[in-house]
């Protein structure tokens, strides 16, 4: 005997989209194999993976620290710290990140610099050689734009990723804390051992999700002529005007990588559901 | 003045909460290896009087001493302070993404600076004094609430605590596992430890306390010997508190 409803019931609930992008993903990967400007621009493009992976997961990286600083900053009980935190974060929020990006990269790391720079004379004038010589050597010119642009994607991410650290604390009972500073720890010591393994393992899926967000916003870094995947795709097409093949190919490595990604965070937050 | 021979001595302690009188002028002082029950209809501040002894609520005027020290805002001082109280919560409060074991080695090796070897030792032997060994590799959500609090007394017990302070610690219990809790604080009187316990178990209070405390509206409203308290209460609002407590 058929089982109807139990057949129906599946189908209904089939992830149908996977399908459709796993069909759209197998297509142009058809092309690339059996066409030849297919396969010319895949060539070319796929030179830019690299930089697009190393610019995400560095980004992603230091992300995550200033993040985590930031969030803790938000929830501080000191005034000043508390501010500064959500000065950056409200300033973050409140500006285009295509926007943001050419600020940091051209306005602020150049700024930055300087200051190191004058620093360093500070510290020269007050007979501090050895260590003036490590802020003095910086010049604007020779911080290469991939670390603008890493910059640039942290500190932006910083400010989302602090409000994912700073709701996951919050989420954790009172009476955690409570408990950790009745047996005499530190609030530092409280944060480090009680609260955070437990508020991190919650955020989990949320910072996986940022981070492809992160993996599609890296594509802005191509503005500042950093050859990821958009901009390797950009000088292809400038040379080749082969526009509907470089831009499907790129298209679908975004997806693909996007794809997998977040089938994986799927996974992770069944799993931390069913250990709940 | 501070009574130097009290574990613990409050002297007009007020703590407010906006406008709310939480705690309103209360004196007190318990005694070493003494146990203190304090009861009270709920918001009448019984907890707020117990968080403030381990300053998890700063008071708003008046002064505590721990074993003859004074209380200060001084976090080192606080710190330092809190490892010789250990803590009962109502809702036990244990750590759930760590093991029975590691829930009660945790402060010891951080805090106490005990090896993880000593640390796990004097775990396994305070799981043994409250029967529950045979759990120490489980996750507190496995445990049933009488066994989580059983657990949560023993991490407090590892602490080597001068002072236990217990607040409501069978309140959120089924009726069944009252008891498993409740025998063992009775064996922890046995063993001397100063105790300050907020409780509506009425035997448990005949049977373990030296002194009986009622409060109301963040008062003292009568303090006297177990006997004395339940048999012949001198308050009308302790008289009506007891009948309704012992009618339930
Ligand atoms: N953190 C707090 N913020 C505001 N009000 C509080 C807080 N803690 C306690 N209170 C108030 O203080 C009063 C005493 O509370 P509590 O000490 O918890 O009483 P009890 O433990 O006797 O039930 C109540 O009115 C309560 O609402
Ligand atoms: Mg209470």
């Amino acid at each position: 005997m058929l089982n109807w409803n139990g057949i129906r019931s599946r189908l209904r609930d089939y992830p149908w989209w996977l399908v459709g992008i796993l069909f759209l993903v197998l297509g142009t990967f058809y092309l690339i194999l059996t066409q030849p400007t297919f396969n010319e621009a895949f060539a070319f493009i796929k030179a830019g993976l690299s930089v697009t992976l190393s610019t995400t997961f560095s980004a992603f990286g230091i992300a995550l620290v200033i993040g985590l600083l930031a969030g803790l900053g938000r929830i501080s009980s000191n005034v000043l710290i508390r501010n500064i935190a959500t000065l950056y974060i409200e300033l973050v929020r409140g500006i285009p990140m295509l926007v943001l990006i050419f600020v940091i990269a051209i306005v602020v790391v150049p700024a930055m610099v300087s200051g190191l720079n004058a620093l360093g004379a500070t510290l020269a004038e007050n007979g501090l050689p050895f260590l003036a010589a490590l802020f003095s050597g910086i010049e604007n010119k020779e911080v290469p734009m991939t670390a603008r642009a890493i910059t640039a994607l942290a500190a932006t991410y910083g400010a989302f990723l602090a409000e994912i650290f700073r709701a996951g604390i919050q989420s954790i009972g009172k009476g955690q804390m409570e408990a950790a500073r009745s047996q005499g720890m530190s609030y530092v010591q409280a944060m480090r051992y009680v609260i955070l393994p437990q508020a991190v393992r919650n955020v989990l899926p949320a910072l996986g999700n940022d981070f492809i967000s992160m993996l599609k916003d890296s594509s802005l870094v191509s503005v500042l002529a950093v050859r990821d995947i958009t901009q390797v795709t950009r000088l292809y097409t400038g040379q080749t005007f082969r526009y509907q093949e470089a831009f499907t190919t790129l298209a679908i490595l975004y997806l693909t990588m996007t794809v997998i990604l977040s089938l994986l965070v799927k996974t992770i937050e069944g799993k931390l559901r069913r250990n709940e | 003045m501070n009574n130097p021979d009290a574990m613990i001595f409050m002297r007009d302690l007020h703590k407010s909460f906006g406008t709310i009188e939480a705690v309103n002028g209360v004196t007190l002082s318990i005694g070493r290896g003494k146990v203190m029950v304090i009861i009270g209809p709920s918001g009448s501040g019984k907890s707020t009087l117990l968080r403030c002894i381990n300053h998890l609520e700063i008071e708003t005027a008046g002064e505590i001493w721990v074993d003859g020290e004074k209380l200060t805002r001084d976090q080192t001082q606080l710190n330092r302070i809190r490892a010789e109280i250990g803590m009962v919560f109502q809702h036990f409060n244990l750590y759930p993404h760590l093991t029975v074991l590691e829930n009660i080695t945790l402060a010891q090796q951080i805090v106490r600076r005990r090896t993880k070897a000593e640390a796990i030792e004097i775990a396994r032997q305070q799981l043994d004094r409250v029967r529950i060994l045979r759990k120490k590799d489980d996750f507190p959500f496995q445990l049933s609430g009488g066994q989580q609090q059983r657990v949560a007394i023993a991490r407090a017990l590892a602490m080597n605590p001068k002072i236990m302070l217990f607040d409501e610690p069978t309140s959120a219990l089924d009726p069944e596992m009252i008891k498993e809790v409740l025998d063992v604080m009775l064996d922890l009187v046995e063993d001397g430890i100063t105790m300050v316990v907020v409780t509506h178990e009425m035997g448990f209070a005949r049977r373990a306390a030296n002194e009986v405390v009622f409060m109301d509206r963040g008062k003292v409203v009568e303090q006297a010997a177990p006997e004395a308290f339940f048999t012949n209460p001198q308050s009308e609002r302790s008289q009506l508190f007891l009948s309704q407590i012992l009618n339930k």
